[in-house]
């Protein structure tokens, strides 16, 4: 069986755009979204927000969600909000 | 807290929710914050609670009808302006503070999720106190106003959001709830994402917050004591009183109650509250009083006199006073439930209690203190020092205020230089966690970040150490008027005291004392020390081996310092620098102690230790302190020449012991390592031939300063577990210290080059060496190799072998100690050894079980294999062993 990984890079500018994007472009048929944050050096209230919506909406249509390269502020912060149970980790 | 379940409507519940998921994610994007993203927040804060002071003030006093508009600005002010002057260069983000004495640093970690109780009597100063506070230390709060104080709460939350938000702090940083019941407290107070409920208010809140479950600063009620003495300047008292009583008409917690004053200025005191405005009440108008503010049944205030004005509240109760009235003067004469007027009054009320003697002032000032204001604040007018310390002594309160007003003293800052606060802590006394005034610290979590440190070390020897043949020649350099020997029969016999004699310098008036040859006990010192004073001794030679030398150690001792209990310095210690109990250092005669030995294996003419028995009360003493060091050391061949053969043998092998110890000991340093080694290669060269040839100077004199060599080594490094089975061993069995230490030597090498099952803690070691170590010995001996395993076992099988060459018995069995009666022994000797000190240096800790092993090993002897685990692999790495 092929897996299929939907792979986006999150704007490290605007986060939270960036994530209604992907958000947005989520499929049910994919098996994965890859959520690429190298460039995401801190992460707003919005950021914050819209990876919160994204990791539901992922949840609703059975999406498994994938984060890579997610930095330790970053992380921290996802930890902070019990939001990082809701995703996998890649480095 | 009520245990009632909290009864909510699920809309309810999901506006709470949303709340605390908002607070949520603002504090965890506020983590990422600087210290500089913080501080560009809090200045803007601070200007817009300053600029907002006179309007949030006004809005405070028409809501709540509580206390006076002009002082309520001046409330604001402070819990901006003053909490900002003192926050403003605090770190409290990342590295808040350095110790590099220490190597530890700490740092700050926000707490998360605030849930913030303030008070109706202090509303909008309390939340612009709070806001500040939290955007200092990166934490969002959900806000809970007093009901009647929703609305000038809110309008202050939302003066500092608004501002905070544009200056970049994250969305959803402060929430204040609104129209909110107590199940809504609960609930919040209830929730897994709140870190801290920080609760400023009457008792109901403070104890509701510390019966979450959650932590909890609670701070609320007092009951401040005054004690006016009669040294005090009476019209600063009186003004700083009146101004602080009156100071929002009196709702500051921190303000005072009751002033209890000395007889003597009594009478001239309430003159001068009369004359600045006061209405001395009359017996009647007190009585009425006290019916009306106070509810008699709970001692709480009446709500309706609450942050009311003076005029106000005589006209309700019907008392005329004069319409500028500022305070009303209650007399009292007791304390507690019989007395209504001695509790908490946040109105201008001010009771008084005439004293006639600082001693029962004092004791109205604790009735008072505990009769509701534990732990909280308290005021004393004295210029009289000791008045002042007694009252500080006695009084159990978080801030006692000196000679300045109590409420505005309280807040810290103005009077004085405690730290700005609108939340006083109250202690235990309070029912609180902490007595300081309340300030961003705790806020924080307060993390240690504690590097590794290398302990302080230390090589200390004697003053002088002279060696080699006839080397006590140089006794005729010291001077002394009057000289104690003390040395025993058998040297005396011997010639070795007319050795010594001859070469003290004439002028000296010498004495000799004999003692046993034996473990000096309580007895013996003491006439030991008897005679030094009969002497006046300047200076004791001590002449022999081990047991006369510890003897003359102690009698010094005792003689310099005579009040020093021999008892209690011996008590035990872990660590030598961190020791209990310490040793006298004021000494009474100067005396000085020339140690010369007439053994070689003990080192005591080196060591800080000296052992000693006491018959009569049935205990052993064993003293360790450098002080006992001797001044000057003699290791003077000539009197081991003749030592017989067990002798030379019993003291050789325990100086190798005790150079094989202190090489591995976890105190081992550079400095000691040189001498055991050294002490090492000269007993294997020196003591068979020293055996064989008693006769043979050069043995004779390289194994007298081997011994001292590797007395220098133990006497800084320490010795091992080894000495602790045999000291155990060989009290059991009256088997010679020498012949036990053999018996275990070369199982303990084993042991100890093995993997530990537990190792000894030591920060100054980096790695477990010592295998590495014994196989260093090995390669100074010789005795090839190419593993660090066979090095070891290269050590044991020489050590096996020198001992076999003097014919040690090898085994325990061999003494004619029987299995049975071994076994039967053992739990006693395990639990011994276990509790002797000379293992707390051991490289590897030895778990009882293990000293059980050891012991059965001994018993059955020789054999024992190196299995030094992973450096068995490797090639030789001895060189880097130290």
């Amino acid at each position: 069986m092929t897996t299929v990984v939907n792979w986006h890079k999150v704007d490290g500018k605007r986060v939270a755009q960036s994530l209604q994007e992907a958000r947005e472009n989520l499929n049910s048929s994919e098996v994965q979204l890859l959520l690429d944050f190298s460039e995401v050096r801190r992460i707003d209230p919005a950021g914050l927000h819209a990876v919160e919506d994204l990791a539901s909406a992922a949840e609703a249509k059975s999406v498994k969600v994938g984060l890579r390269e997610v930095n330790v502020d970053v992380y921290k912060v996802l930890k902070l909000a019990r939001l990082t149970s809701r995703f996998l980790f890649e480095n | 807290m009520s245990d009632k379940p909290v009864i909510l409507s699920e809309e309810r519940i999901a506006y709470l929710e949303g709340l605390v998921r908002q607070a949520r994610a603002a504090a965890a994007v506020f983590s990422q914050f600087t210290q500089e993203d913080v501080d560009r927040i809090v200045k803007p804060m601070v200007l817009a609670g300053l600029e907002q002071a006179q309007y949030l003030a006004r809005l405070a006093v028409e809501e709540t009808k509580i206390g006076v508009m002009e002082d309520k600005a001046i409330k604001n002010m402070v819990a901006t302006e003053f909490v900002y002057n003192y926050v403003k260069d605090k770190k409290t983000v990342g590295v808040i503070r350095e110790y590099p004495e220490r190597s530890l640093v700490e740092v700050a970690e926000p707490i998360g999720v605030i849930f913030s109780m303030t008070p109706i009597t202090n509303p909008t100063s309390t939340v612009l106190f709070k806001c500040i506070m939290a955007i200092k230390t990166r934490n969002a709060v959900i806000f809970s106003p007093h009901p009647n104080a929703g609305k000038c709460c809110y309008e202050a939350v939302r003066t500092m959001y608004e501002t905070a938000v544009k200056c970049g702090a994250p969305e959803g940083v402060f929430t204040c709830l609104q129209g909110h019941t107590l199940d809504d407290n609960k609930y919040l107070m209830r929730h897994k994402d709140i870190g801290l409920i920080d609760a400023t208010g009457g008792p109901g809140a403070v104890k509701a917050a510390y019966s979450s479950g959650k932590p909890a600063l609670g701070v609320g009620a007092g009951n401040t004591p005054v004690y006016l003495e009669k040294s005090a300047d009476i019209p600063m008292a009186v003004v700083d009183i009146i101004t602080s009583k009156t100071f929002d008409n009196g709702t500051i917690c921190a303000s005072e109650q009751t002033v209890v004053i000395d007889d003597e200025i009594y009478d001239r005191a309430l003159d001068q509250f009369a004359a600045l405005g006061s209405h001395v009440c009359n017996e009647k108008e007190t009585e009425i009083l006290a019916r009306t503010v106070i509810d008699p049944k709970t001692g709480y205030m009446q709500p309706m006199a609450v942050g009311q004005k003076a005029t106000n509240i005589a006209k309700f109760v019907g008392i005329n006073v004069k319409p500028k009235t500022k305070l009303l003067i209650t007399p009292i004469t007791g304390v507690g439930p019989e007395h209504p007027l001695s509790y908490e009054k946040l109105f201008p009320v001010l009771s008084v209690y005439r004293a006639k003697s600082m001693d029962q002032a004092l004791k109205v000032c604790i009735d008072v203190n505990h009769n509701g204001g534990l732990g909280h604040t308290a005021v004393v007018f004295s210029n009289n020092e000791e008045v002042i310390q007694k009252f500080g002594d006695v009084i159990n309160a978080g801030r006692i205020i000196v000679n300045s007003p109590g409420s505005i003293g309280a807040l810290g800052g103005v009077y004085n230089d405690m730290v700005p606060t609108f939340s006083f802590g109250c202690g235990t006394g309070g029912g609180n966690s902490t007595t300081d005034n309340v300030n961003v610290f705790h806020y924080l979590n307060i993390k240690r970040v504690a590097r590794r440190t290398q302990a302080h070390m230390w090589f200390r020897v004697p003053n002088q150490i002279y060696f080699n043949m006839n080397a006590t020649e140089n006794l005729r350099n010291f001077q002394s008027r009057s000289t104690l020997i003390i040395t025993n029969a058998p040297l005396e016999q011997l010639g070795h005291v007319d050795a010594v004699k001859r070469c003290i310098p004439t002028e000296t008036q010498v004495r000799v004392t004999i003692i046993p040859d034996a473990e000096p006990d309580i007895k013996i010192i003491r006439q030991g020390v008897e005679a030094l004073n009969f002497y006046k001794a300047d200076q004791i030679i001590a002449l022999g081996g081990g047991s006369v030398i510890d003897a003359a150690k102690i009698m010094k001792l005792q003689y310099e310092f005579p009040e020093a209990d021999l008892e209690e310095l011996a008590a035990p210690f872990l660590d030598l620098r961190k020791r209990v109990v310490q040793y006298p250092t004021e000494k009474t005669n100067h005396a000085r102690l020339i140690a010369i030995s007439t053994t070689s294996g003990t080192g005591s003419e080196v060591t800080p230790f000296a052992v000693m028995t006491d018959k009569e009360r049935g205990f052993k003493v064993t003293l360790a302190d450098y002080s006992l060091t001797p001044d000057v050391a003699i290791v003077d061949p000539q009197y081991v020449m003749s030592m017989p053969k067990g002798l030379t043998v019993d003291t050789g092998v325990d100086c190798l012991t005790h150079a094989l110890e202190a090489g591995v000991s976890i105190f081992a340093s550079p400095y000691t390592d040189s001498n055991a080694m050294m002490a090492v290669r000269m007993v294997f060269k020196y003591l068979p031939i020293a055996f064989e040839n008693p006769k043979d100077e050069e043995a004779r004199t390289m194994m007298h300063n081997a011994a001292c060599i590797a007395a220098i080594a133990f006497s800084n490094a320490s010795v091992g577990v080894n000495h602790a089975l045999a000291h155990a061993f060989g009290a059991r069995f009256g088997v010679p210290h020498g012949k036990a230490n053999a018996l275990m030597l070369p199982h303990v090498i084993a042991y100890n080059a093995a993997v530990p099952t537990k190792f000894m803690p030591s920060p100054n070691q980096r790695a477990y060496v010592a295998h590495k170590k014994y196989a260093m010995m090995a390669d100074l001996l010789g005795l090839g190799g190419h593993t660090v395993e066979e090095k070891v076992q290269n050590l044991i099988t020489a050590t096996e072998q020198l001992l076999d060459h003097l014919g040690v018995p090898r085994s325990i069995s061999e003494l004619g100690i029987s299995k049975e009666e071994f076994e039967k022994a053992i739990p006693d000797l395990a639990k011994i050894a276990f509790d002797d000190p000379s293992w707390r240096s051991n490289p590897r800790m030895p778990l009882v079980s293990e000293i059980i092993e050891l012991f059965w090993a001994a018993y059955n002897g020789r054999g024992p294999k190196a299995a030094v685990g992973d450096a068995k692999k490797k090639k030789s790495e001895t060189m880097v062993a130290v």
